[in-house]
């Protein structure tokens, strides 16, 4: 088991300095002179200059990754380019929001998508299961910011069930944070729920063919017996990193909803950076963002590692 | 295959050995309904959005504020937008915008991920390991965040956005080709050509990117589903095609605001995106089924 977590976070090494590597490499994107670019077209000569020092961008790029690597692993992402406030902070106010958001279409996708995929591939070719398959297909085309548009319309303003924009933290109204969290969280769960039935009934119509299902059914067991302690718990080993990579996803995707319902969250923020040209920003976000997705990830395989004794072997 | 084989026991079998690998392949593929529906769903969008001019009933960009929020009618069939602009004309330039964009997307990804891809396929050892692990780094930072930044560095534009949802795209098409590069890697055929002494781009022209083309042009449909989901995304924010050019997501960035009271200029470009992003999907399945074995043993 040691063995295992040594080795997978020694793959998660150079995944990391790539990360960081694709984060700072974007500055050099920039066409033409970076520093000309960020300082806007009515800067003068020595806002140019100011900037260009303020980036390092006189230096050789090597030094210049070097100190930005050496701030970003203290936690200093450097700052706004406009508002002059820490990436860091900008990035820690705005999380609670973007956090609850996939929290909870992350439960949603799960709450569905498990259920669902588990009937389906139980009774394989039945008119249940092929009702489900239609419907995973199309829940995996519905653009996000369609069902995120089409649920604001109906629920939050034909209907008035709920509000239709608008966040409130946990910490001032937890009922409040609740309510505004259902419908955008709906909207994102529509594709993970689809992708993860899909996954899960795959592993269930693979795992019910294996022998010591049939040797628990010839014993006698029940249906549900059968099910839940024999077939669910070895269909649910592939589930767990599709939901792992459904994080990943889910952050991407929140940058519409959230946009759409109006949440002060990371995404959005990422998209008034994205107009702004705020480059310190965009590259504290991806280099944050692909941090935390590569650990999670990398946490997954080492609990499968701890579920399932066979993965430490190989 | 040509050889005269026994017609002895054959004919349980699916295929007769004479039949070529395209009438296998269009037999299998008409089987499948969804995805010849799919298919002429895509050939008479393609169709509208190459011959919009003469399609589209209006111009796409005249306005005319004494028809501003029209409703259906005769004269605007799917309605007008709040710039008296005829929905249905929209729609159908907007084709040209969301399809084309796709495409350049894909084309990109197709141009960075498939070399790499028989390369490391091929090469095994370093070369292997550096690539996919670049392709992994890509991988785990979320596509539209990815794209984003690279929309955000570079201008927000069509061209751009498309480069970015490319890139963003490209380690996708790696892994297959990659994939379906080490299986090919492994037949026997290719031992006796490297003992005749045929070097490594020999082997990877004639041999194994035939091969990889099957699964490869499963990934380009799927690939094609989602770029055009991304373009409607990037422009729904306003960050890819720009106005007065419209593309679906344009249209239904531009809408956003009539959605209590004119729901269908939201639901027509939203229907639109959703049918197209369903039929490359589905279309992808269908030829995943009918492209023989190669994929199969995925």
């Amino acid at each position: 088991m040691l063995r295992l977590v040594a080795r997978r976070l020694l793959r998660v090494i150079p995944l990391l300095l790539l990360v960081t590597l694709i984060a700072f490499g974007l500055l050099n994107l920039v066409p033409g002179d970076p520093a000309v670019q960020i300082a806007g077209e009515f800067a003068t000569a020595e806002q140019i200059e100011a900037v260009r020092t303020d980036l390092g961008l006189d230096q050789p790029w090597l030094a210049r990754y070097g100190s930005w690597l050496g701030s970003a692993v203290q936690g200093d992402l450097g700052e706004s380019l406009f508002s002059g406030v820490p990436v860091r902070t900008q990035i820690w106010d705005r999380l609670p929001a973007t956090v609850s958001l996939i929290g909870w279409a992350l439960m949603l996708s799960a709450l569905i998508g498990i259920p669902a995929g588990t009937v389906a591939g139980w009774r394989e070719g039945s008119a249940i299961d092929r009702f489900l398959t239609v419907g995973t297909t199309i829940g995996v085309a519905i653009p996000v910011f369609v069902s995120a548009l089409v649920l604001a319309l109906l629920v939050g303003l034909k209907l008035g069930w709920l509000p239709a924009t608008g966040y409130v933290g946990i910490t001032e109204s937890p009922w409040e944070w609740a309510r505004r969290l259902i419908l955008p969280s709906i909207a994102l769960a529509f594709t993970g729920a689809a992708e993860i039935a899909r996954q899960t009934r795959a592993g269930v119509i693979e795992v019910k063919k294996q022998d010591f299902v049939r040797a628990a059914r010839a014993n006698g067991l029940t249906t549900w017996q059968v099910l839940g302690k024999h077939t669910l718990k070895n269909a649910m080993i592939p589930v767990v990193t599709v939901v792992g990579l459904q994080i990943g996803r889910l952050f991407g995707l929140s940058v519409l909803v959230e946009q759409i319902f109006n949440i002060p969250g990371l995404g959005s923020r990422l998209i008034t950076a994205v107009f702004e040209n705020d480059i310190p920003f965009i590259q504290g976000t991806v280099l944050m963002l692909g941090t935390v997705i590569i650990l999670v990830n990398a946490a997954i395989d080492i609990s499968y590692g701890y579920f399932n004794p066979r993965v430490r072997e190989s | 295959m040509t050889a005269a084989t026994p017609d002895v026991g054959l004919s349980g079998l699916d295929s007769s050995p004479t039949e070529t690998r395209w009438a296998r392949f269009v037999r299998r593929f008409r089987r499948q309904r969804a995805a010849v529906a799919a298919l002429t769903f895509i050939v008479v969008v393609t169709f509208c959005a190459v011959f919009a001019p003469w399609v589209a009933p209006q111009d796409p960009i005249e306005q005319d504020l004494s028809s501003s929020l029209a409703g259906p009618s005769w004269e605007h069939w799917l309605g007008a937008d709040r710039l008296g602009r005829d929905v249905l004309s929209r729609l159908i330039f907007g084709a040209r915008f969301s399809l084309l964009a796709a495409v350049q997307a894909v084309l990109v990804a197709t141009v960075l991920g498939v070399p790499v891809g028989v390369l490391a396929g091929l090469a095994r050892g370093w070369v292997d390991s550096a690539a996919s692990t670049i392709a992994d780094a890509v991988l785990s930072i979320p596509a539209i965040v990815l794209a984003l930044a690279i929309i955000g560095v570079l201008q927000p534009n069509l061209t751009n956005a498309m480069i970015a949802i490319g890139i963003v795209y490209a380690p996708r098409l790696f892994r297959v080709v990659r994939s379906a590069a080490i299986s090919v890697r492994e037949e026997t055929y290719i031992d006796a050509a490297r003992a005749s002494g045929v070097g490594t781009l020999t082997i990877a022209r004639s041999h194994v990117i035939p091969n990889v083309l099957s699964p490869l042009v499963v990934q380009v449909s799927l690939a094609l589903g989602f770029a055009v989901l991304a373009e409607a995304g990037v422009s729904f924010l306003g960050l890819g095609v720009q106005p007065p050019d419209a593309s679906w997501g344009v249209m239904l960035g531009q809408s956003t605001a009539e959605l209590e009271d004119h729901p269908i200029l939201v639901l027509v470009p939203g229907a639109a995106i959703m049918l197209a992003v369903l039929a490359f999907n589905v279309l992808g399945d269908g030829l995943n089924d009918s492209l023989g074995r190669e994929i199969r043993r995925e």
